[in-house]
């Protein structure tokens, strides 16, 4: 439903993505993870037509969000970060705008917006001007407003900034009860909310994407097998050996160094304990060489470091 | 089209959900009616000649009032998001803007009709310089609008629009000062462009074809400029 390939976008000089491929399947709630400032914001409004990509392409329901916009635009129901609201309209007006705009034929339009109103809860506002309404009154008019023409894709950015805890785990179960129906995209920096509500987990950081796996899947991944490069100067076969003796040590995968004598050892770790000390210890004990030693899984870890791993109550 | 609509409507109602609407217009009645008045116990003609002329300067200051908001507003509050992520083209949205300012004007405009109405009960007006007067007055309203829709594409502040529209639309009023003083090829272009040489003929009750396609041309100008504006904010 909707495929993203090797998206690159420059903001002058700067880079907001180099290079993003991921694709959600229909009835998919696919999430964006990534700290501030890696790049979410400027996927999805480039898969929303709202701005050209610099480089590669991005399809939503076939159609190329560049060359068949307007097709495009038809399927997809968008959220930006800031809701789009116009202070002096009720939501009734708003909604109904909304409708004409996306094309939603005019005999179908109060059902429509009945429709959404029922689903985002917000009957009994329907006649206040948008400039009264709370913050969370306001993100749920701006969901409503995304799914008022049907779309097949809803991209949502960031759904749950700003709400109090209660609004959260109303918005959450809102947004989960539209997978099957529509292919959901959405964004959060926050660990545990894409777990709740995500089938699928695509890691940004930095313009790039990290990892793509299930929630469960990543966290699992997180705080599983650790991975330590070495680069050792000795005989290939003793040293791999030694190295699977040493305790917490899962596998060992070892090619032949860039030294004619040396070799180059990918170590898998468990999680409870850091086996590089023992290592270290392990082959130079043996009289081997120590030339190297990283650990591979950093990047990940560091990735999550930045991502906030508890929920904040209030933001900003 | 019906996202045209739509937007132009919108976009109407929301004049008069703020004062702006209604200021402009009261202090557009207010003034015209002084000068019609005062023109009137002067020349003790019945022709609205004079009244034409002052209306256009007027709409130097009108203009700017109308269209500081129509786009700057949707960039500052981000509402523009909503705009350009809907299935809508870019110039459909501009022609909306376009529609609702103009449609405004046209009410302004038709609300001093009053004027000629007293004319005509009390006295025998020439009734073609009048018609002329208010269709090139209307035209001469609709690109001044373009200029000033144009500006509100270029920022975010409603302020900024105002002022750029206002020293714009100075700068194409006085444009054919500079005509005499230019000489022969250049002078004749000023002359071409000024806005005042193509204005006169209408008051006067001629309605010449080639003014007509001038102020057609410079809204067709200034709304694509104004397009093109748009889509240019999207690739920063």
């Amino acid at each position: 439903m909707i495929e993203v390939e090797n998206l690159v976008k420059y903001y002058g000089p700067h880079p907001a993505l180099r290079g993003v491929t991921f694709a959600a399947q229909k009835g998919e709630v696919l999430g964006l993870l990534g700290p501030n400032a890696a790049g979410k914001t400027t996927a999805m409004r480039i898969l929303t037509g709202y701005m050209p990509a610099s480089s590669g392409t991005a399809k939503v329901a076939g159609f190329d969000v560049a060359e068949q916009a307007i097709e495009a635009k038809k399927r997809t129901g968008y959220l930006p970060e800031n809701v789009p609201l116009y202070p002096e309209m009720t939501v009734n007006s708003y909604l109904g705008f909304v409708a004409d705009l996306r094309g939603v034929p005019s005999r179908l339009k109060k059902e429509r917006v009945d429709e959404v109103c029922e689903l985002a809860r917000i009957t009994h506002v329907r006649d206040t001007v948008a400039g009264k309404l709370s913050r969370g009154y306001r993100q749920r008019v701006g969901i409503a407003q995304a799914l008022i023409h049907r779309p097949s894709v809803v991209i949502l950015d960031e759904p749950t900034v700003g709400l109090d805890p209660k609004q959260i785990i109303e918005t959450r179960q809102l947004i989960k009860n539209l997978g099957g129906d529509h292919t959901v995209v959405l964004s959060s920096h926050i660990l545990p909310e894409v777990s709740m509500t995500c089938s699928r987990v695509v890691i940004i950081s930095d313009g790039r994407v990290a990892a793509v796996d299930t929630p469960d899947n990543l966290t699992r991944r997180l705080q599983g097998a650790n991975r330590v490069h070495l680069e050792i100067r000795g005989p290939a076969e003793p040293v791999a050996g030694a190295l699977r003796a040493v305790p917490g040590v899962l596998a060992v995968a070892s090619e032949p160094g860039q030294s004619p004598d040396g070799v180059t050892c990918t170590v898998e770790c468990g999680a409870e304990a850091d086996a590089r000390e023992r290592l270290a210890a392990a082959v130079v004990g043996s009289g081997w060489g120590l030339l190297e030693m990283r650990s591979l899984s950093l990047s990940l870890e560091e990735i999550f470091l930045r991502l906030t791993t508890t929920e904040e109550v209030s933001e900003q | 089209m019906r996202g045209t609509l739509a937007i132009a409507l919108r976009e109407l109602k929301s004049y008069f959900a703020s004062p702006v609407a209604y200021i402009v217009t009261a202090a557009f009645l207010v003034v015209t009616g002084y000068l019609f008045t005062l023109i009137l116990l002067y020349s003790r003609e019945a022709s609205l000649r004079y009244l034409f002329g002052n209306m256009s300067v007027l709409l130097l200051i009108v203009s700017p009032a109308l269209t500081m908001r129509l786009l700057a507003e949707e960039q500052r509050t981000g509402t523009i998001e909503l705009l350009l992520t809907s299935p809508v083209r870019d110039r459909e949205v501009v022609i909306g803007k376009f529609l609702a300012s103009l449609g405004l004007l046209a009410a302004m405009l038709g609300m001093t009709l009053f004027y000629p109405l007293l004319l005509f009960v009390y006295g025998h007006p020439d009734k073609g310089p009048i018609l002329s007067g208010y269709v090139g007055t209307l035209l001469l309203g609709a690109s001044f609008l373009s200029i000033g829709l144009f500006a509100s594409s270029l920022t975010a502040n409603q302020i900024v629009a105002a002022v750029l529209t206002f020293m714009g639309l100075l700068l194409f009023w006085l444009i054919g000062g500079a005509a005499d003083l230019a000489g022969p090829p250049l002078g004749d272009l000023l002359r071409y462009l000024a806005v005042d040489q193509n204005y006169n003929d209408f008051t006067a009750g001629v309605v010449d074809s080639k003014a007509v396609v001038y102020f057609i041309s410079v809204v067709v100008v200034f709304m694509y400029a104004t397009v093109r504006t748009l889509e240019s904010r999207r690739w920063r």
